[in-house]
């Protein structure tokens, strides 16, 4: 979905987390990774203005991972580190945005070039339990 | 509206009513602390249960909402933080201080009027 205000702030973080709730993670994660959502979109409202933001499931074998892919084509982040560091506000930031995000998923990682965009990539994991597998054989036996 | 807001005796209570958007987080600083001058408040209660996800930007507004109200003179409680969101706040680490937190309506209230008056 493409980010253009901070109106696209609440259907974010509701499709979030609807994702979230099912692919069957708990109230508490799919809180948390809206949360992570939240900070995300402001991010790009707050700095770049423009961007957009892709969320779909992965599927692997003994856990399922939800992952946002957040991109802009803005001016980059000029120190990477510093950015992600608690406390460090750019440009009228408020310093919480990746550090919390960060925090709040399991997974984060931030590409960035300085007069092209940023692509910021989190996941949440959930571990797929012993009777959901067993389960989802007995579905795929039954077909 | 998405914040209800009413008056009880001298506290202004503000029950938000569904997830707000950066605008309305911002009208409704405005609202409270020109309440507070305009009735000579002295505390504001902030229903919150309503609100599924609390990012910075909303834990900041309410701890500015509380640090203005208490340089007008009254005391800021929040209350109803659903237990998820209170997970989620603590990854923030965000300094909420001064304000007050308080599980229920009732809660805050006993305590808003257990305050002493007149310093």
């Amino acid at each position: 979905m493409a980010i253009e205000s901070s109106g696209d702030l609440v259907p974010a973080r509701a499709a979030a987390r609807a994702l979230a709730l099912r692919l069957g993670f708990s109230r508490t994660d799919a809180t948390l990774i809206a949360t992570a959502v939240s900070e995300i979109v402001r991010n790009i409202v707050v700095h770049v203005g423009r961007g957009e933001i892709a969320m779909h499931a992965v599927d692997e074998d003994t856990r399922y991972g939800l992952v946002v892919v957040a991109r802009d084509e803005g001016p980059g982040i000029r120190d990477l580190a510093a950015a992600l560091e608690h406390g460090y506000a750019g440009r009228g930031g408020l310093g919480l945005g990746l550090p919390g995000a960060r925090r709040l998923m399991d997974e984060f990682d931030v590409t960035t070039a300085v007069d092209e965009g940023t692509t910021v990539t989190m996941t949440k994991w959930r571990i797929r339990d012993e009777l959901e597998r067993l389960r989802e054989r007995r579905h795929a036996g039954a077909q | 509206m998405a914040v209800a807001v009413i008056r009880r005796g001298d506290t202004v209570i503000a029950a938000i009513q569904s997830d707000l958007n950066d605008g309305e987080v911002l009208a409704l600083r405005a609202e409270l602390l020109d309440r507070v001058g305009r009735h000579r408040l002295t505390g504001i209660v902030i229903d919150v249960g309503a609100l599924d996800v609390i990012d910075s930007f909303t834990a900041r507004a309410l701890r500015d909402i509380a640090t203005s109200a208490r340089l007008r003179g009254a005391e800021t409680i929040v209350v109803g933080i659903q237990p998820e969101v209170a997970i989620a706040m603590v990854h923030f680490r965000l300094d909420l201080d001064p304000l007050r937190t308080a599980l229920d309506l009732d809660e805050a209230l006993d305590r808003l009027e257990g305050l002493p008056t007149g310093g």
